[in-house]
Parts: C-alpha cells; structure tokens; sequence
C-alpha cells in the first residue's frame, strides 16, 4: 500500500506539470453487483501519468488532453477505455470481471498456477455458472459444463446422491473423484451451491500431488471469501419453484389391459380373466395417482461479505426445503447451511485463513430403484384396480397373477416412514507465514466431523401374502459419528534467476485420519402401530435374537510431497511431481506407495517466430504423464476378523458364536493409475474464441476390486463372510475432450458468450486375473443370471445376453432354427428368435454376447449466454451419446400391467418382426437378451433462464446496487429414444449399472427467483 | 541477524516435529474393536463360539433338500413361471449345465461349512481344556456331513485336511478321488463315534447316534454293506431312539427333536430375513418354497409352490398307508373340505409336499415369512436308519430276517397292522425295501442319491442319462476360476 500511495503523490505531482486539458473525476464500479472497486488503475494511453481509484472506487484525473484515452485496468477485469472529449466529474465506469483472461490463478493443489502456466488438463466452473444453474446439489453444475466429466443421478428424488465420474469408469470400486474443500478432503454433495467462487477439476496427471486419492480425479472446490478493502456487500437470493415428474410412461389403460390379458391368456390355452371388458373404461393411472404436481421448491441465501486492508470476512446461510414429485414430504429433502469464512494479514509475513461450514439436512425417502419401489409397482400394478375400496382403503393388489412383489403404491407410500437428521461442522485453519524472501511456509489443519441418526418404522401391514407385510411391526434407529481431519504443512520457495527462469519449489506433508461408529438398534411392538410412537423408548416387545449392532473405524494416511515447477519466460514449462504415500487399508510390506508424475508446456505464441496479430493469438501445448494411487476399499482387507455370522439353534433357542467375516488378501496393494494426457489450447480472435483439446489415456492397473469373485471353496458364502478385495485387473480409457468458448461484446447493449464441449470415450477391459477372464454383477428380473461382465476386450460392466433376431412368424420358421430349448421352453410362432451366436446349433447359455454397454461412446455440453440491455438470458443442455439402459422395470408375471408398445405385438404371421406375442405359458422371450437393451442416448435442455436486472440508477435509488428478478426452468425436456424414465439415470455401479427398475425421474422445476445486493 | 536465527531454528523445530510425529507408525494401528481370526482359540469359549460357526451352515442345507427333490421323480420344479429359478426348472428337466445358480450356491455353502469346521481343527491343538474332544469331535461330524453332502453332488472334491482353503489353493489343489473323500468321510466319523456320547448337551447338536447313522449311511453309499450293517447295528442296538407312533406328529412343530429324530438341523423365526442372503436366514427357506401359491385358509401359509408332488408319488402310496395324507397334500380335495384358497403356478399338480410346507405362524414370527418358516429338517429319521440297515443287510446277503424285521418295524407304524408286513427275500426284499424307503422318505431329500446309487435313476427318473446325471456338474464359475486344475463331470 505504502507504494501505492507514493505512485499516487508522484502522480498528482506530475500531474501539475500539464498546464492544460480537461478534468475527469468518477466512479468505478464492478459490472453486476455494482459494488465499487478500489485499486484501479487509471492510466492515459500511451503515457505514464495516471491514478488509482480510491476506497469508495472514485477518482480523479485533471489536465487531460482532447483526444486522449483513459485505460481503466484492475486484476480479473477487462480493460475499460474511454475517450476524454469534455470535463467530466460524474463518470461511471464499469467493469467487467474477466473468468477467462489467462492471467486467471488456477488453484492446482497445495497451490497455484497463472492459467496461461498451467501444464495439465485442468477445467474450471464458476460462481457465474453456479448461479445460473441454481444447481441443488453442486455436481450438477459439472454436467454439460466441463468436457471429459460424466454426472449421472442414482435417482430424482429429493436429495439423492449423484455420481462423478471424470473420464470414464475405471475402477471397479470407488469411481468417484475426491473432493477437496479449501485444502481439506471434504464431501462436495452437502456445499451450499452459492458459498462456491469456483469448481477446478484436475482431470490428468496434474492430481498427482494428491497421490493416493487423486486416481478418479481431483475436485477443488474455493469457497467465497470477502475481497480486501471492499465494503461490505449483501446479497440475498431466492428463489420459489414448483415441480413435476419430467416425464411419464405409457401404460395400458383398464379396457386395453383387460383386452391384452384376454389375448394373453387364450395364447396360454386359459379361460379369459375378463369375459366383459365393456364398462371398464380407462380405469386407474397410477402413475397420475403417483406423482405430483406443483411440488414445492424454496432457497433462500444470504451472505455478507468485504474486508479492510488487513480482514477480510464473509459470512452466509442458507435454505433449502425440496418435496418430492412422489409422495410429497415423504420424500422430501431439507438442508440448512452457515458459514463463516476470515481471513486476516496478523503481520506483513503472517496470514491466516480459516473458514468454517456448518451443514444440516433432513431427508426422507421412498423405496426406489428395485422391485419393491413406488414406481415399479405403478408401473405394473393393473389399471383395472382402483386406488380405494369401497370402504376408503387402500385396495390390496392381488398375489394371483401379480405375484408376491406388486402392491398398491399409493397404500406403500402411506405406509413409509422414515427420518434421516444430518449435522455436520467442516473446516479449515490455514496459516501461510513469509519465513523468507521468496519462502513461504503454510499450515493447514482441515476437519470434518459430522452426527446422523435415522429412524425407520416397518408398520405392521398385510398387503395380501406379499413379500412387503409386516407381521410385527419395528422401528430402527441408527446413530452414526464420522470424523476426519487432515493436516498438511508445506513450504513454497519460488525464485527468479538470471533471465527469465523461474522455479518454485514446494514440499510438505499430510496426515490423514478418519474415524468413527455407527450404533444400530431395533425394537420391536411398537404403541398404536404409529409413526408418532416409533421410538425405541416406547417399544415393549422382546425378542429373542440380537437387534442391535454397533462398528467403529480409524484410518489413516500419511504423505509426502514434493513439487518442483520451471518456466522459461514463461514459454517452456516444466513440473515435477513426487508422492510416497503410506495407508492403513494395506497390510505390512505393502503399505507404503511412490506416485510421480511429469508435466510440460510450450506457449507457442510466445515465440519470436510466431510473430504478431495471427488468427491465433495463443497456442500453448501440453502434456502430462504420471501415476496417482488409488485405496478407496473396504477397511482391513488384509486381515481377517471375526465379523462373520454364526448364529444357530440349540435348545431351540438362537445362539450367537464366532465366525470370520471378509476374505482376507495379505497381498493388497496400492491400485494405480497411469495417466497421460496431451492438449493444445488456443485462442483465436482477440481472444473471443478460446479452445481447449486434450487427448488421453488413462489406464488403471492392479485395479482394487471389493468383493471379488473368487472360488467358494474358501468359504465366501458363509454368513457374513464376503469375497476379499483383490488387485484383480487393467482398464483402460482413452478419449478425446474438446471444448470451444465464444465471448463476443457486439455494443454496450448487446453480449453473448456461447460454450460447447464434448468427449469421446473409449473404455475397454485389458485384464481380469480372477482366473475366469470376468467378473459379474447386476441383475435382471428374478432369478436370471447376471446381465453384466467385465471381462478383457469389452468395455467394463457391458451387457451380457442373448442376441435377438426378430420374430418367429411361423411353425416352419420355428421348426428351421436350432432349439430354444434351454431358455426355458420351446419356441413357437410369436416368439422372439435368438442368435446361434456361436454355431453350435443350440440356442444356450453359450450364445450370450455383447448386446450393448452403459457407457456413453459421447458426451456434450451445450451452452449459451445472452445480455440485452437489462435483461440477461441462458440456456444450458447436455448430451449422451451411445450409452445402453436395461428395460428391467416389467414384472414378468401374467397379470402385470403393460406399456403401450405392446399394442404393436406379434398377432400372427406379418403383424410384428420386434415385439413378441403375449402368453401367459412359458416361453423364453423373459430371458436377458437385446430386446431389454435400449439405447439410451438423450438431449436434455437442462436449464434455460431469463432474467432482468433493474436499471442501475433506479436500484441506487433504493439503496440497491443490484436488483434482478428472473425466471427459469430446470430440465425443461429430454429428447430420447430411450422408453424408461431417465436416460440420464444410473446405480453407479460399474458393472451392473444402467439397469432400470423404474428411476425415479428428475423432476422438471418451473422457478422465479430474486437477486439483491446492497 | 538474530530474526533469521530464531526463524530458522523454529522453522527446523516445526519441520522436525511434524517429521518425527508423522513417521510410518502413524499408520500402525489396531483396528477399532476387532477380534482377529488368526489370533483367537484361546479359550474353551472360542471353541464353542467358534463351533456354533460350523453349525451354521447346516440352516443352508435347504437347497439341497429342496433341489434334490425337485431332481428326483418325486416332485416337479413348480414355481411361479417356467423360467421361476432356472437353476431348479432345469434341474427337474435333467437339462441341467454347469451355469446353475442353485448349484453354485449348494457348492459355496457347502464348502462354507467345511472352511469353518477345519478353522477350529486347523487351531486344535492350541489351547487345552476339558471336554475338548467333544468339540473336535462335533467339528469332524459336522465336517463329514458337509463333505457327504459335496461327494452325493458332485463327486471328487478337493480336500486340504485340517486346513482352511487359501485364495489360489483352487489352481493347486486337485479334486480328491470319491474314495478318498470317503476316507475322509469315514475317518472323521470314527474320531467322533470314540468322542460323542449318546445324548446331547443341547438340542441339535450331534450325538453319537447321529455319527452312527451318517457313518452306516456313507457306507451304504459306497455298497459297503457289512460295515454299513454293524455300524448301523450298533447304533440300533444300543439307542434310545423309537418310531413315532402317529407319523404326523413327527414333522409337526411339537415333534421337533422328538424320540424318532438321529439327527435334526434346527430351525427358528425369531430372527428376520431377506432375500439377498438365504445362508443368514434362522429359518427353513425350502419351506416357504414349497409352500402353495396365494394360500389362505387354515392350518397352512401360503409360498412359492415350488417343489410340487407328481401323481406318480401319490401312486406309490399302497392303499391304506397311513403316510400318504401326511406327505401329500391333495389341494383341491383340502379347499374343497375347509374352503381353503388358493393359485395355481407353474406344474401345477394338485399336490403340495405337505410334511414340508409352512404352518400357521406365531404373532412373534419376523419376516420375510416365507424364508423364516421354523420347521426343522429331519436330517436323519430313525425311520431311516432302520430302512438302511435293512438294505443292508438285504443288499449284502447278511441276514434277511433282520432286514424284513426292520423294513416291517417302519411298515407297521404305516399301516397299523401285521398284515402288511413284507416277506420276501432276495432282490425282492430289497426292491421292497428300496419302495420302502421312496414312501417313507418322500419330500425329505432322500430320493434322487437312492435312485443313483442303486443304479435305477436312468429308469425312473425322466430326462436322466446314465454317466452323466448321477453327479451334478462342477459350476461353471468354479471350473473357471480352477483355471484348468479341476475336471469337470463327465457329460457336461
């Protein structure tokens, strides 16, 4: 500052030696908020007299010149000129923040990198982008956004987690990124969208600093903090929306249904089940009965923020209450967030930082996802049930043709209880202390320590011989502490030498600790057979087993770092990275891993041959190799404890023993991930265009696999026991990122900023070493083998069935193919014919092949701003393209209901070549073949947003530096084939995922909203 | 000058101490409330804890009840659909492959309770206190039977003497020889025959009776018929164990552990279940399977009505045997008579396996319902070891009085009367015997290993190739993860 204030002495004083021109005397101001920036430089073109605007952003400037330009220039924000014509002390200047100038600071881990240095493929969302998205949970603002990440949702109810997967599915254990909050391991699902500045996702080789945890990537989450020397700025948003379920399936009305099942059953040689379908009209939607309309969405945030010259502070909170689109608040989702984020300067050498994040939420949920969820039995429960008898009751769905599972969903709903509480306090103390010239030691200590409990009432209920009654009803209440803290330390040494060459310099260490216990407890004969009396308190029955349980864990981890960074004026750059880290989730001798990596970039356009004013205007070429680990397994792999299951009866009464649980495997050890990634950025056109392209391979060796597959002889299928964790395979995913940015001012009323970024992925298996060559998982309908594989030369986790191959037409037809035999029955006319895949001239379990695989072979995202004079529009899509979904949401039972796709069935020789006859005997057309596969590739217009802004002078006017009301739709329509619920939806499961049980679909929310900032 | 001294000498302090703290033992730690498995046996508690482990298992003999009657020509597969559990679909059409669920899961448990009865004999000798060979010698019976269970199955099945399997020993260990399985078989029976007394501590666990009868059966099953007479003899000559005079009683809740039963695996609902995981299930699952479909009406529950009696086995009933009404349930004559309702599902045949099909359930039971049914199985009947020491003694020319004595015994408890007692000899006694055996032990198992092993499976059973179907094939994960070192059974 002291410096500055002799620039400005020296200033004014050189400013009275001009005897003549023109006085120019104003405002500076940030462009949106309106807030003043203090600190900007204000120069006269092309000469060395100027000033700096003062705490409040105003200036002055006397003596200038006609004809002379001001450049108006502040860190962040673009340059602003203005052309001095006459004397004026009223200017307004705005500026505009500036994202994408690539002297934009990255964060890159245990530090940061000027943008234009940065050597690997690193992606960065905004604050901008955050408020636009209004994303509920922040991984959603990542979809579309970045190129090379994959968002999926395990489902669309309130609340529900979602799954990251940043350049393809690689391992067949923890698939997601680690996210690290302000320098600490932190969970990025629970943030308040609105305290973020910005999202940095380290997609290569550059995450190795992170070492062990960076193998799926890293997420670096900055949170908000107050800017020096501001004045205070608060803002409050709000919004209100209402939801609806995005999409609904076509299902057989009553008469259509009571038709098909007539057909069905005289296929199957049985008397008709409706004699007379006249009078049974349309009968009951389920899915109308099922979901609502107009459900509620509510947020609200506020936060202040600014500083002085030595603190700077920023506190916020926040609210959020979401109901489901099914069953209201039985699914419903509330979150309330507070935090308090300080920084202060205690010395010239000693910062420190800290920031504190208090999270609450309440969530309740419905059974999804499975044959027991709402949808599935909407879905399938006949239309010719009505919801109500004519007592008022729930109508029992009968077990006689709908089986054991198909209930009434409206009474299921009624009869779900349950109760999540969430309460979490996360933080970090940071202290950077200057020891000498160009060395800086920081400090960092990150915790996270969070209580939930949960209550979950089974109601005493008969649904009619269904394998949902409950005979005695219970109520279970768990109550879980998990603790983590993270301790880094780590010094910075940074130095110029000679011309031009630059090193820094960082090394350090990090303790790791995670801990906790979870109590679990169950009682049962609960009062009055209610909600309000499930406690275990109240309970009076004994029982004569054991209903409670309890765990405890403590992990840890140490590391070592070190990073050494060169650039030659800032055209060559080079780094270097090394992490030995040592885990508890290995055994002796294999605990400790050595993760390096390499980078390298050439600033092409910086070299004199490339000379001036091209096209181009920035070229830079990167690369990047390195190895990063991976330990996200199940604790104590490596031993084996008696956790297992031993319980029998003597005396007729239980008795409990001991038993070993998981397999152990004594030779776990680190996974690793092999990393390489070359890009090219550029920027064209003064800068309105800007693209980033990356190649990359990233393979995954001695892959962790939890639970893997091994001989039973070992023991695996005993109570309690499980397969052990094993080093078991390679994956490879190679592909191609691109993204293309357009920024444009075309007049001080009209800009536009367009983005589009697509990924091309390419997943394939390199080995399994189980000794099968695969390894199984997923489901399909019941009792069916599983449908999914990842097995060497096939993408990890593809479908595993029959290939079809039309319709029988006729007997002779029937009689020509090999038998179908031991599908399950001989095949007749109607029937689905399937592929002799390997020519053995009988139709077997041998003839499964690929018939589709979940991953997308594309993936984009586009994106659109505009700016009109004060009104601001934005549209934001996403696509997928390639990626497979099991149908898996029909029963196959004789009396389920149907989709409406039937109506184009097999009814005799010619009528249909792709949808099977309906019987209720048995045939094979139930067997997991392609005909359940669908392609599951969508366009989904994700958000659009239109939004005015109050004229600055009427908003000053208020005592408002902004006002702007807006109006917006979430995921307004999904353009797809697909015949299920959300294309878009996924377990997350690598093998096993893309299995539809009936999603619960994303809800479509219709929001108004406000942002003021005084 | 000072300054820098005191800044570096508390920078070094700072770097060392967070050096010194965060060295590699950091990451030394126990785990949190653990008992470790190779560290345990060190008392007589850790046996007997460790034991109650071995029997667990037994609970998922189901399976093979269930399927082996469902592979015999007693029963139908049955269930909800024709594709309703392929595994057992298949298997009751003997187009069986080695890509069975069912089989594989029979195999997993199976071996299962070996893994847990050779941890406690892999740590014998560790600790010693009194009545420790009680302990061992429950371990070898229950090892036994869980071996006798794999050879019926599937033959050879690799052995690692009082060793647990190690993850890798499937590429290195060979599938034993029948006869060598057998030995072992034999052996640990003869270890827990010298070591069991007669009567139980506890209800279900094994007494010597019970060694006796499995011993007299692995013999039999090998047509060692003077050593499956003497041991069968002396389990007859000396027990306490009598038939049951009303045969319905005996598969009734209030027979459970009654006077007939040698050796019974234990039941209860008091504990729930699911579907995800059949082996931690405390109840009978095969009963809810068998159970009818959308049963409601007295006495019975309703299940999955797998498992359903054919005609041919209500045929074999003689006219008069009081049995018939007890094994076979007629459903529709039922319904017609108490206005029970009921489905119909796939195979439907009339009849339900009606010693093994659910009761009324107490208001206490815990569900799922279907898969908690308490209803023992009545592993070994004295019934049972009479019929197989007849066959014995008939089979191996011994001594046909007594075999046509002990036929008799079971044949007038059936009827009520001398006058349907047998009185053939030669391979007319036996075939007597064998009829003998179908009747008395039908829905309990038994059917499908006696037809195998006295040769007659390819005559009765439809759909079976002889020097194929007498062995179910090695499942097909097993094979593969063998890598080569297991043969599979021959014709698959």
């Amino acid at each position: 500052m002291k410096s500055n204030y002799l620039l400005i002495i020296f200033l004014f004083l050189s400013a009275f030696g001009y005897s003549q021109g023109y006085d120019i005397g104003g405002v500076v101001k940030e462009t949106g908020s309106g807030l003043p920036i203090p600190g900007v430089n204000v120069q006269i073109k092309n000469s060395n007299k100027g000033t700096t605007s003062d705490f409040d952003g105003r200036f002055t400037i006397k003596g200038i010149s006609t004809g002379s330009t001001l450049v108006f220039s502040y860190l962040g924000y673009k340059n602003f000129e203005y052309k001095v014509t006459a004397t004026t002390m009223n200017l307004s200047v705005s500026l505009e923040q500036d994202s994408k100038t690539l002297d934009e600071v990255v964060v890159i881990g245990y530090g940061s990198q000027k943008k234009r240095q940065v050597t690997g493929a690193v992606s960065v969302v905004d604050s901008k982008t955050l408020e636009i998205l209004k994303p509920i949970k922040i991984e959603q603002a990542l979809q579309g956004t970045v190129s090379g990440v994959n968002v999926t949702t395990t489902s669309g109810a309130p609340g529900a987690a979602l799954d990251i997967r940043i350049r393809g599915i690689a391992t067949n254990g923890q698939n997601g990124p680690t996210t690290i909050i302000d320098g600490y391991v932190g969970e990025l699902g629970l943030l308040n969208p609105n305290d973020v500045e910005s999202i940095t996702v380290l997609k290569d080789a550059q995450a190795a600093i992170y070492g062990t945890i960076g193998a799926n990537g890293i997420i670096l989450v900055t949170t908000k903090t107050g800017k020096k020397n501001a004045k205070t700025k608060i803002s409050l948003n709000t919004y209100t929306g209402f939801q609806e379920t995005s999409r609904t399936l076509p299902t057989l009305n009553a008469t259509e249904y009571a038709l098909l099942l007539n057909e069905s059953y005289a296929n199957g040689g049985k008397a008709l089940p409706y004699p007379n379908v006249s009078g049974l009209g349309k009968g009951t939607n389920w899915q109308n009965e099922v979901f609502n309309t107009g459900v509620p969405i509510i947020s609200h945030d506020l936060s202040i923020s600014g500083g002085s010259d030595k603190v700077t502070y920023a506190v916020s909170g926040s609210h959020l209450d979401q109901e489901g689109i099914i069953g209201g608040s039985k699914s419903g989702f509330l979150r309330n967030t507070a935090r308090v984020s300080l920084g202060a300067d205690l010395s010239d050498k000693l910062k420190l930082k800290t920031n504190v994040i208090y999270t609450y939420f309440n969530r309740k949920s419905l059974n999804e996802n499975g044959l027991a969820s709402v949808l599935f039995n909407a879905l399938n429960i006949p239309s010719t049930l009505s919801p109500y008898d004519s007592n008022g009751d729930f109508t029992l769905a009968p077990t006689t043709g709908l089986g054991i599972e198909i209930i009434n969903p409206l009474a299921q709903i009624a009869n779900t209880y349950n109760d999540y509480n969430f309460k979490k306090l996360n933080g970090n103390f940071g202290l950077d202390y200057k020891l000498f010239k160009d060395f800086v030691l920081s400090s960092s200590m990150g915790f996270n320590t969070s209580n939930s409990k949960s209550r979950i009432f089974a109601k005493e209920v008969n649904y009619g011989g269904k394998v949902f009654d409950v005979a005695r009803n219970s109520v279970t209440q768990n109550a879980i502490n998990d603790n983590d803290y993270s301790f880094d330390i780590y010094g910075t040494y940074t130095k110029k030498v000679g011309e031009g060459h630059n090193f820094a310099a960082t090394i350090g260490n990090t303790i790791y600790k995670q801990w906790g216990n979870g109590l679990y407890a169950t009682g049962y004969d609960v009062p009055n057979n209610s909600w309000d009396f499930a406690d275990i308190s109240l309970t009076t029955g004994i029982v004569n087993a054991k209903t409670n349980s309890s765990y405890g864990y403590d992990e840890r981890r140490l590391s070592y770092f070190g990073r050494a960074q060169y650039d030659y004026k800032g055209k060559y750059l080079l780094s270097g990275m090394i992490r030995r880290d040592a885990s508890t989730k290995f055994g002796p001798g294999n605990k400790v891993g050595y993760f390096p990596s390499f980078t390298a970039g050439w600033v092409i356009s910086d070299e004199g041959f490339y000379g001036e004013s091209k096209l181009i205007n920035f070229m830079k070429l990167r690369g990047s190799y390195g190895t990063l680990g991976n330990d996200q397994i199940p604790n104590n792999g490596y031993i084996s404890q008696l956790t297992g299951e031993a319980t029998y009866v003597f005396d007729g009464t239980l008795v409990n023993g001991s038993a070993s649980g998981q397999i152990p495997n004594p030779d776990l050890k680190w996974e690793e991930a092999r990393k390489f990634d070359v890009g090219l950025d550029l920027k064209l056109f003064n800068d309105k265009v800007s693209i980033v392209s990356d190649y990359f391979i990233d393979t995954r060796a001695d892959l962790l696999i939890p639970n893997i597959p091994v001989s039973g002889i070992i023991g695996i299928s005993a109570p309690g026991a499980s397969a052990p964790t094993i080093n078991a395979g390679t994956v490879r995913n190679s592909g191609l990122e691109f993204s293309i940015d357009y920024k444009n001012k075309f007049s001080d009323n009209f800009s536009m900023s367009a983005g589009y970024n697509v990924t091309f992925l390419k997943n394939e298996v390199l080995e399994v070493n189980n000794g099968t060559g695969f390894i199984e998982g997923g489901s399909f309908g019941v009792g069916q083998p599983a449908p999914s594989r990842m097995e060497v030369g096939q993408p990890i986790g593809y479908f595993y069935g029959y290939k079809s191959d039309g319709i029988f037409q006729n007997q002779a037809e029937v009689d020509a193919h090999p038998s179908q035999l031991a599908l399950g029955a001989n095949a007749a006319p109607g029937d689905i014919r399937y592929t002799d895949v390997n020519g053995d001239n009988v139709i077997d379990v041998q003839d499964r092949t690929n018939i589709g695989d979940p991953i997308p072979s594309a993936t984009m995202g586009f994106n659109l701003q505009l700016n009109y004079k004060n009104l601001d529009f934005s549209a934001y899509t996403f696509a997928s393209v390639g990626n497979d979904m099991v149908r898996n949401y029909e029963r196959d039972v004789t009396d389920a209901n149907h989709f409406r796709y039937v109506l184009d069935r097999w009814t005799g020789e010619g009528t249909s070549n792709s949808v099977p006859r309906v019987t209720t005997s048995s045939t094979a057309n139930t067997v997991f073949s392609d005909y359940f596969v669908e392609d599951a590739s969508y366009l989904r217009i994700q958000n659009i947003q239109l939004g005015y802004s109050l004229n600055q002078k009427y908003a000053e006017k208020a005592g408002l530096t902004k006002l702007r009301l807006y109006a917006g739709v979430n995921n307004l329509y999904t353009f797809t084939k697909y015949k299920g619920y959300d294309p878009g939806a996924s377990n997350g499961a690598p093998i096993g995922g893309g299995i539809d049980y009936g999603f619960y679909p994303i809800p479509r929310t219709y929001m108004v909203g406000l942002n003021i900032n005084f | 000058m000072k300054k820098y001294t005191l800044i570096t000498i508390a920078t070094i302090a700072i770097f060392s101490t967070t050096i010194i703290s965060c060295s590699d033992e950091f990451v030394n730690r126990d785990p949190v409330y653990s008992v470790g498995s190779e560290n345990y046996f060190n008392s007589k508690t850790d046996y007997d804890n460790a034991l109650i482990g071995a029997y667990d298992l037994l609970q998922s003999t189901f399976v093979n009840v269930l399927m082996g009657e469902i592979a015999s020509d007693n029963t139908l597969a049955g269930g909800g659909n024709a594709t309703d559990v392929p595994g057992y679909q298949q298997i009751d059409d003997m187009t069986h492959t080695p890509v069975n669920a069912q089989l594989k899961s029979l195999w997993d448990y199976m071996f299962a309770g070996v893994q847990r009865c050779n941890y406690i004999l892999e740590f014998k000798d560790k600790t010693d206190f009194a009545g420790k060979n009680q302990v061992i010698a429950e371990a070898r019976f229950l090892r036994a039977y869980y071996h006798f269970e794999l050879v019926k199955w599937f033959g050879g099945i690799p052995l690692n003497g009082d060793k647990r399997f190690n993850v890798g020993d499937e590429k290195t260990i060979k599938r034993s020889s029948v006869s060598d399985v057998y030995a072992s078989i034999e052996a640990d029976l003869i270890f827990a025959k010298d070591n069991l007394s007669p009567t139980a501590s506890q209800k279900g666990r094994a007494t010597k009776g019970a060694v006796l009868a499995l011993l007299g059966k692995a013999y039999l099953y090998q047509n060692k018929f003077s050593q499956a007479a003497t041991t069968l003899e002396s389990l007859i000559s000396t027990s306490s164990y009598s038939l049951v005079t009303d045969y319905n009683t005996i598969f009734e809740d209030s027979g459970e552990n009654g006077a007939e039963s040698v050796f019974e695996v234990q039941y209860t609902d008091v504990e729930g279940a699911g579907f995800g995981c059949f082996q931690c299930s405390e109840g009978n699952i095969a009963v809810g399977f068998n159970g009818p479909r959308d049963y409601t009406g007295t006495l019975f529950t309703s299940g999955f009505s797998f498992n359903v009696p054919t005609q041919k086995i209500v045929n074999a009933f003689e006219a008069g045997d009081r049995r018939k009404a007890v094994a076979i349930l007629d459903i529709e004559a039922w319904a017609a008579t108490t206005g029970a309702t009921f489905s119909k599902g796939n195979e439907h045949t009339g009849f339900f396996n009606r010693k093994y099909i659910p009761r009324k359930r107490s208001a206490t039971a815990q569900g799922d319902l279907n898969l908690t049914n308490p209803n023992n199985y009545r592993a070994i009947r004295y019934a049972d070891v009479l019929l197989m020491a007849a066959e014995a003694y008939s089979r191996g020319g011994i001594d046909e009085s007594k075999a046509k004595n002990y036929l008799n015994q079971v044949r007038r408890r059936a009827f009520g009367d001398l006058n349907h007692d047998v009185t053939a000899s030669g391979p007319a006694l036996t075939d007597f015997i064998l009829a003998e055996r179908r009747v008395e032990l039908v829905g309990e198992g038994h059917r499908f290993f006696d037809l195998v092993r006295t040769g007659k499976a390819a005559q009765e059973i439809q759909g079976f190739k002889a020097g194929k179907n007498e062995l179910f094939p090695i499942p097909i994960e097993e094979i593969q993860f063998a890598n080569g070192n297991w043969e599979q059974n021959p014709g698959y």
